[in-house]
Order: structure tokens, then sequence, then C-alpha cells
């Protein structure tokens, strides 16, 4: 399968990426939630993970965490804070969170964010329609990269 | 709890980055006073005390439901007084010509809906008893649900129970109505999964970005928006919560939203009502 994969992407570096990418429908979590593999095959962008986690339209991670060394004003209190994350956690495990939080902890508030099926009523995004599963996830296999790569970097 | 426990309880709580809802007391034009806090009803497990949203909000937005000169939802109000006494339909009546002065007729109406009907077996919000009026009584077109005309009826009917606790019915024939609209509470709607309590009752008091996370009760409504500069009715509210979460929500007046409507009154049973309120 895969193999075959590599050989069509044979085309060009960037439609390589891509078919190496890990689909939300084919994610490998262990059972106490984490993924081990990457899901992109290169290593994230902490710089850009930073961005993901502050900006409303992507990740928004401040609506419910705060982190001190971000720059980003109303950091919610729902989740606890993430500083230090990164001695908490190990990358599978952190990769595992932001993917899908509830195969970690079962009943938190927390989104699934590469998870885009299963739901109750499925929405179109925002605005308040129907939306067919699977849905697009929250982010995108690079942006978790970026996200988990960040969090690494979160050491007290 | 003595004095100096509640001070360091606080101090704790600030700390912690959590800012408990104010103790501030709501008391309108200087003689209606409302209860904002209460003890939960003993149906409701989540939850010890239930607070009224105006608590969860700044000293500067809670002033303009404390005078109602003040109150931005006046205007409609006073389209409301004059839209009780209009006569439309094929019957030439207005709602005065059945229920003279709204000042008495409907003293503690809004505290008691939604309402099971006993004629037409089913259980009625306001919104649904008023174009029942207006088609059945009236002769009349019925207004939209959540519309202007009808938010301003509500809010002025809401009025004349200013000041008396929410007292709806969850048992009875109105009990299966309720929990349908338990369960919805806890449903974990949408792409993101969560349920009215997961925001309301498990983080109530908590930030969500800007957002001061209250109880979502609804003693208040409808309630006048200033992001919206108009007033909001309860299911334009769930409408909006509900689509929040990435998920195909419900509409104003669905048989569901009746029913989540009668129970999230029932999670504010013993506040006063307050409507219009006033809510960021
Ligand atoms: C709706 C609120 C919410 C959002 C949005 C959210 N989280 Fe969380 N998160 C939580 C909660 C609550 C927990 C605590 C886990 C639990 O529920 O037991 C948590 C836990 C975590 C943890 C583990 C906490 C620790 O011990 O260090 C990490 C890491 C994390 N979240 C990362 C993220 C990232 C990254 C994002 C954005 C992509 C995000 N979260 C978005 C609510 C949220
Ligand atoms: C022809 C007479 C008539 C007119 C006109 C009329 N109503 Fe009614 N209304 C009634 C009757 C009778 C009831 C009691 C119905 C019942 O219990 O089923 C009622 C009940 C109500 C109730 C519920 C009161 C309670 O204690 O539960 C409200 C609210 C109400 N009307 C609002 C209005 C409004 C607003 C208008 C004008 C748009 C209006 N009505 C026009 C006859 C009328
Ligand atoms: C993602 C979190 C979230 C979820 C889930 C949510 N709400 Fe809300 N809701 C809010 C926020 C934020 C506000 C505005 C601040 C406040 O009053 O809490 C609000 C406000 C409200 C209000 C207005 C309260 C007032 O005093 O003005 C009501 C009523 C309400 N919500 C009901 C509901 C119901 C019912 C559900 C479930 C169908 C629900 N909400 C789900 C976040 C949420």
């Amino acid at each position: 399968m895969r193999r075959t994969l590599i050989a069509i992407a044979g085309l060009g570096l960037a439609s390589m990426a891509q078919a190496q990418e890990v689909s939300p429908l084919n994610v490998a979590f262990d059972e106490y939630g984490e993924i081990a593999e990457s899901l992109t095959g290169t290593p994230g962008d902490p710089a850009a993970g930073q961005k993901v986690m502050a900006t409303k339209s992507m990740g928004n991670c401040v609506a419910c965490h705060q982190i001190t060394g971000l720059d980003a004003a109303f950091q919610g209190t729902v989740g606890p804070s993430l500083d230090g994350a990164g001695d908490r956690w190990e990358v599978a495990q952190l990769r595992g969170i932001v993917a899908d939080a509830k195969k970690t902890f079962p009943d938190t508030v927390m989104p699934g964010f590469y998870k885009v099926q299963g739901f109750i009523r499925p929405g179109n995004a925002f605005t308040g329609k129907a939306g067919t599963e699977p849905l697009p996830p929250l982010l995108n296999a690079t942006q978790i990269e970026d996200v988990v790569a960040y969090l690494v970097t979160l050491k007290e | 709890m003595n004095k100096t426990g509640l001070l360091m309880t606080a101090v704790a709580l600030v700390a912690s980055g959590v800012w408990a809802q104010d103790d501030n007391q709501l008391v309108i034009n200087g003689e209606i006073e409302i209860i904002t806090d209460a003890p939960a009803p003993e149906y409701i497990s989540g939850l010890d005390t239930i607070y009224s949203g105006w608590r969860f909000r700044q000293p500067a937005m809670q002033q303009l439901e404390m005078d109602d000169f003040e109150n931005p939802a006046s205007l409609a109000i006073d389209d409301a007084v004059e839209q009780w006494s209009m006569v439309e339909g094929s019957e030439g009546k207005s709602c005065a010509s059945c229920h003279e002065d709204v000042e008495d007729s409907m003293a503690g109406v809004r505290a008691v809906y939604p309402k099971w009907n006993e004629g037409a077996g089913e259980v009625r919000t306001l919104a649904n008893q008023i174009n029942t009026c207006r088609t059945e009584n009236m002769g009349a077109e019925a207004w939209k649900y959540d519309g202007t005309q009808m938010t301003g009826a509500e809010a002025l009917i809401g009025m004349q129970s200013r000041g008396m606790p929410v007292n709806v019915a969850v048992d009875g024939p109105a009990h299966e109505t309720w929990k349908k609209g338990e369960e919805m509470y806890y449903t974990r709607y949408g792409q993101l999964e969560l349920s009215c309590a997961s925001c309301h009752e498990e983080n109530y008091d908590n930030y969500i970005r800007a957002d001061h996370l209250s109880q979502g009760q609804i003693n208040g409504f409808p309630a006048f928006r200033l992001k919206q500069n108009r007033l909001i009715q309860t299911h334009n509210r769930f409408k909006g919560c509900i689509r929040d979460t990435r998920a195909e929500t419900f509409s104003p007046g669905s048989p569901e939203f009746v029913a989540l409507e009668l129970y999230v009154a029932s999670r504010g049973n013993g506040l006063s009502v307050e409507a219009p309120s006033v809510r960021p």
C-alpha cells in the first residue's frame, strides 16, 4: 500500500509529502491514546505551531489554556496551563492529546483536532447547517505536527 | 466560613486565574429586588448553587439592568405596549380586548412558562401561547417565532413577573418533555463534542477566551444583547450556542428547543425573573 502511494507520488516532492501523510481515518493510537508515528514524516515547525495555537481561526488553544510564553490576549481558564507540558508528556503522548484528547482523558471537554467522524449532529463548520462525515479535521497533519513541536519546547 | 476564610478563598481563586462571580445585588429601579442566587433544585445534580447570568457581567453592564431608563430594551418595550392594544385579524381584537391591562393580567405568567397546556396536550412556551392567541383568538397571522414583535411581547409580559421566582413544573404531564430537555442538555453535539453542561455546568465562572462563562440561565430572557443591539430570544441563544460547537443546530420553535427550554428554565427555579436583561 505504502509502496504504491510512494510510487504514485513520484511526480514531485510536494505531492510525495502529501502521500506520506497519515489520514485522520488511519491514525494509529495505542491503548493509552498515544501516537508514536509522526503524521507527516517531517519534523514540525515550533514557530508555526505557536501561531496555530494562538490564532482563533486555527487551533485557538488559548480559548481554554494559558501559556506564559505565548503572546495572546484573553487566555481562557477552562483547561490547565500548558507551561511545562514538554516536561510532563512525551512527544507520542502530546501528539495523541492534540489529535484526539478523549483517548487520553476520556471525558474531557477538549475537542479532537484530528478527528473527522463519529459526531452527534455534525455541522458544516460554524454555519449551523448539517455537515457530511468525514468532516475536514480542525487542524491538518502539518499543523498538528507544528503544534506538537511547540508543546515539546514548553519546559519549566 | 468566616470572613478571613472567605477572603483567602477569594485570593486563591484570583491567583489561580479563576474569578468567582461577584456578590453584587440586583435591585431594579431602586425597588424590585431580584434573587440572583439560590440553592440548586434537587434534580440538578451538577450544581449546588444557581446564579443568574447577571452575576458574571462587568459592573458597568450590570448597571444597565438596574434602571429601566438605562436598559436599552426600553424602546422595544414601548413598541410592545403599543402592540398590546393594536387591533389585528379577522375577529377585530387586540391582546387588550381579552387581557385588558398587561400589568395585572400577565403578572406571574412568565415565571411558570414553559407550561403544560391541558387542552392542547402539549408543553407550550410563552411564544407558542402568544401565537395561539393570535391565530385562534384574534384570527391574525402568527408572528415569526423569534422575530421582533414576538420578542418584544415576551419582554413586556416577562417584565410583569420581575422579582418573582421562576417556578416551572417539571413533573406531572410535562415530565416527559422535561426529560427530553435534560437529555439534550447533556448531549455532546457537533465536531467540538460539547454539551450545554460542558460549558455552563462544568465550567461556569471559567473564561473561554474573553468570555466569562455563566450557568446559561434563562431567567433574564429575552435578553438585550449589546453585540447584536437587539432583544434576543431564548431559542435564538440556544441556536447560537449549539452552532458554536460546529453542530447542525435546531430551529427556534422546534419541539427540541421547547423541551430544552423547559429543562433549562427548571434549572433556574428559585431565581427571580429579570427579563429583559442586558448582556454583552
Ligand atoms: C474547549 C477547551 C479546550 C481547547 C480548545 C483545548 N484544550 Fe487542551 N485541554 C483542555 C482540558 C479541560 C484539558 C485537561 C484534560 C482533562 O480534561 O482532564 C486539556 C489538556 C491538554 C493537555 C495536557 C495538559 C497538561 O497536563 O499539560 C495538552 C498538552 C493540551 N490540552 C493541548 C491543547 C492544544 C495544543 C490545544 C489546541 C490545538 C488545546 N489543548 C485546545 C481543554 C481544551
Ligand atoms: C379573544 C380573546 C383573546 C385575545 C384577543 C388574546 N388572548 Fe391571550 N388568552 C386568551 C385565553 C382564553 C387564554 C387562556 C388560554 C388557555 O389557558 O388555553 C389566553 C392565554 C394567554 C396567555 C397565557 C396566560 C397564562 O396564564 O398562562 C398569554 C401569555 C396570552 N394569552 C397572551 C396574549 C397576547 C400577547 C395576545 C395578543 C397578541 C393575546 N393573548 C390575545 C384569550 C385571548
Ligand atoms: C463552548 C461553550 C458553550 C457551550 C457548549 C454552550 N454555551 Fe451557552 N454560552 C456560552 C458563552 C461563552 C455564553 C456567553 C457568556 C455566558 O453567559 O456564559 C453563553 C451564554 C448562554 C446563555 C445566556 C445566559 C445569560 O445569562 O445571558 C444561555 C441561556 C446559554 N448559553 C444556553 C446554552 C445551552 C442551553 C447550551 C446547550 C445547548 C449551551 N449554552 C452551550 C458558551 C457555551
